[in-house]
């Protein structure tokens, strides 16, 4: 590869594709050639660069200036005062919201400083379309010993001593897993890669396939190694088209540096991957569904034993790893395993890789070693609550998960330790909710979720979750009654107890959690019919409080129904026949002054 | 041809025929084909009509009971014609705490169209998806191939009015 002056590294990401990035990359690219600067600089798409929030990003190296919020109106500006001249352009760099003060290295933006990036330790720094750039960056390397320097047991105890933890949520130990499909008879054995990220709130699979997905593969290629398994399958979300593009492109590259296929690295090993696209359906993340997926029929669970490592697809021992899991192992191999131990806690170690958003400031991925604090996260790197309001809780572990309040920050992100507090590692979802957020509400959408998600074959999961919606909608209507709450809790620990798979024995977290922590809350919406976040439109008046109203019309001119009759210096005043109770007006009185 | 059953249907035009029966053809020795089959045949046809789904049972030697059971499951496959475009809003987490309920509240009265409907001049269909995986841009509202981050109530209509 030529060298040039500069790099740009342009961020590619889904999350900055919808931004504009491609449009500004056309753009930059147009200006350079015109100015015949495009031998020196070099323009450089990346996959996810993580701080989605502030996209499109670039990172200009090797200066390390970061820049935000890129439209094609900034590139004359940007290419005549930085790149011909030298002087970064100041209005585009990121701004921290509570000094003000402008940070133009990306290493010094508290967002990326307080990250400690293994997995994601390509992201923004390779063209993930190109295999040459991952192998420059000891891509394959591990892969490369597990074929040619190390015996499969070696390997797996490698695995072992490294303690990794599956990431897709359970947190099962990886080489545990691995020996004993190793152990298992059978002359045909699968691989699988778990790329359903269906957790709402969760995209940190995404961006691994987006920015590295040959990590992805190479984890296959020595996972294939120490079991014995000669085809895998990555079963990847449909609702991820530029993951599915990226993959594709990654595979057949590595089939032409023969990495893939016949006889890899002349070690008479031979692996192969097929890309399987999913169909739109959340159980499939559950490994035995996944696998009946793959099959091509419904997507159900079925009871363990016998597990997947002694008969998993087409009934042969398969071993299942999830995105991230795979991507932390070919530096395990590559490094040792105690190497990989030496960040974390007791019992849960490296690094673990959690999708930040919801109501903070620096939305996007982060990785931190095991152990950070939530609270570390969340006001940190995540740069504290925006709009001036009040954190009430942090919701872990999607679907499955839990809320957790103020008052459990502290709690050291480790699988037993946020356990404890009534939530689940999960897959790294982290959602991060204000005073303006209804705990009621919040377990209403996740049961709306899983009830509609539930596959239907068990029944304490299928008609149990529906019936917990039924009462918490009927809490969230006004028309709850106080026994409501301890059938709740009663039905939530059957439906824990007897439901077939992961899906329905984590299903009612999300209401035991905010049940333990924001009981408070159920009661003001049973005993005196009030939602104090004002989020329940049936228990709003849709009335304006002429103390609290400024008199500034801003209601007026969001209200879509021309429901808001004001005139200047005048309280504003709803007309409820008008009225669709949208919530616009809600949104845009920055009085708090509608009940 | 993979079966001698002829596939006749409104929505079926004579120049979609071969390629359904290209689809079923290169997958017919693959187990496990059916989810790959309907997916592409739907990419065809728009969606799939029943007798669709009895020409690709019969094209795989699959009972019907079995691909139509496929087709119910997954939230991908759609057994009523579909809109000219497609809107997804995101129903996420990331997207519901920042408000897609009022952007959907918002294109079904701008629009008449209740969520999973099809609009009476087939202009578009409301879809109410699962996380997107988009969250650094909630809420987010994808109108065919195009992602809309950051999408108020206000900006419902001049955003939709985009597509004919």
């Amino acid at each position: 590869m030529k060298k040039t002056r500069l790099q740009l590294m342009l961020c590619g990401g889904s999350g900055c594709q919808a931004t504009g990035s491609q449009l500004f990359h056309d753009a930059l690219e147009k200006e350079l050639k015109r100015i015949r600067l495009d031998r020196e600089i070099k323009i450089i798409e990346t996959g996810c660069n993580g701080f989605c929030a502030v996209g499109p990003v670039m990172l200009v190296q090797p200066e390390g200036i970061f820049y935000q919020k890129l439209s094609p109106e900034d590139v004359p500006e940007l290419v005549e005062e930085h790149f011909l001249k030298g002087r970064p352009v100041k209005r585009l760099q990121y701004v921290e919201p509570a000094s003000k003060e402008t940070i133009p290295n990306m290493n010094d933006i508290p967002f990326f400083a307080h990250q400690k990036f293994r997995v994601m330790r390509n992201k923004g720094m390779i063209d993930p379309e190109i295999i040459d750039e991952y192998i420059a960056r000891d891509g394959y390397f591990g892969a490369a010993k597990a074929l040619t320097q190390i015996s499969p047991e070696q390997i797996i105890a490698e695995m072992k001593a490294s303690g990794l933890r599956g990431r897709g949520g359970a947190g099962f130990p990886t080489g545990l897993k691995w020996e004993f499909a190793a152990k298992s008879a059978g002359d045909i054995k699968y691989v699988l890669c778990n790329a359903d990220e269906g957790d709402p709130g969760a995209f940190m699979d995404r961006s691994i396939l987006e920015a590295d997905p040959h990590a992805v593969l190479e984890g296959m290629i020595i996972a294939a190694r120490a079991i014995n398994a000669n085809k895998g399958y990555i079963y990847c979300r449909t609702e991820y088209p530029l993951a599915l593009h990226r993959l594709d492109i990654a595979i057949r590259q590595a089939r032409e540096y023969g990495l893939l296929g016949q006889n890899i690295l002349e070690s008479g090993f031979d692996f192969d991957i097929e890309v399987y696209q999913g169909a739109g359906a959340f159980v499939c993340g559950e490994e035995t569904a996944l696998m009946r997926s793959i099959e091509g029929k419904r997507g159900m669970p079925r009871p363990r034993p016998p597990f997947p490592a002694n008969k998993g697809l087409w009934e042969k021992p398969t071993v299942l790893n999830n995105v991230e899991t795979l991507a932390n192992i070919p530096q395990i191999i590559l490094n040792g395993g105690e190497w990989f131990a030496g960040i974390g806690t007791e019992t849960s170690k490296g690094t673990k890789v959690f999708a930040l958003t919801g109501a903070v400031n620096n939305i996007g991925l982060v990785e931190v070693p095991m152990g950070v604090t939530l609270r570390k996260m969340i006001f940190d790197i995540g740069g504290g609550i925006p709009k001036k309001r009040k954190f009430k809780a942090v919701q872990l572990g999607g679907p499955s998960g839990g809320c957790i309040p103020e008052q459990c920050l502290d709690t050291p992100i480790d699988y037993e330790e946020i356990a404890k507090v009534g939530a689940i590692m999960g897959s790294g979802g982290v959602i991060v909710m204000d005073e303006k957020t209804c705990m009621v509400d919040m377990a209403r959408f996740f049961l709306d979720f899983i009830q509609d998600e539930s596959c239907g074959k068990c029944t304490p999961c299928r008609e149990g979750t529906r019936r917990l919606l039924e009462i918490i909608e009927r809490i969230c209507q006004g028309n709850g009654v106080f026994e409501d709450i301890e059938t709740l809790e009663r039905l939530s620990v059957v439906i824990k107890n007897s439901s077939l798979c992961g899906l329905g024995q984590t299903a009612p977290n999300p209401v035991l959690s905010t049940l333990r922590y924001f009981k408070d809350e159920y009661i003001a919406h049973i005993v005196d019919k009030e939602c104090p976040a004002k989020r329940c439109t049936a228990l709003l008046k849709f009335k304006i409080d002429s103390d609290k109203c400024k008199k500034c019309g801003l209601c007026y001119k969001a209200c879509p129904a021309s429901a808001i009759i004001w005139q200047k210096k005048e309280v504003a005043e709803i007309n409820r026949e008008k009225c669709i109770e949208c919530m616009s007006c809600f949104e845009a009185c920055p009085f708090d002054a509608i009940e | 041809m993979p079966t001698s059953m002829q596939l006749t249907h409104p929505d079926i035009s004579s120049e979609m025929i071969p390629k359904i029966d290209a689809v079923i053809a290169a997958h017919q020795k693959t187990s496990g084909a059916a989810i790959p089959v309907l997916r592409l045949c739907q990419d065809i046809v728009g969606y799939l009509p029943v007798e669709l789904i009895d020409y690709i049972s019969a094209g795989l030697n699959l009972p019907r009971s079995e691909v139509f059971g496929v087709v119910t499951f997954y939230s991908l496959f759609s057994l009523t014609p579909r809109g000219r475009h497609t809107i997804k809003a995101c129903l996420g987490t990331a997207c519901y705490v920042k408000g897609i309920r009022e952007i959907m509240n918002r294109i079904s009265s701008e629009y008449h169209l209740k969520e999973g409907e099809t609009s009476e001049d087939r202009r578009f269909t409301l879809e109410a998806v699962r996380c997107l995986g988009a969250c650094g841009l909630a809420p987010v509202v994808v109108v065919d191939q195009d992602t809309h981050g950051g999408v108020t109530p206000s900006q419902v209509k001049p955003l939709l009015e985009q597509y004919v």
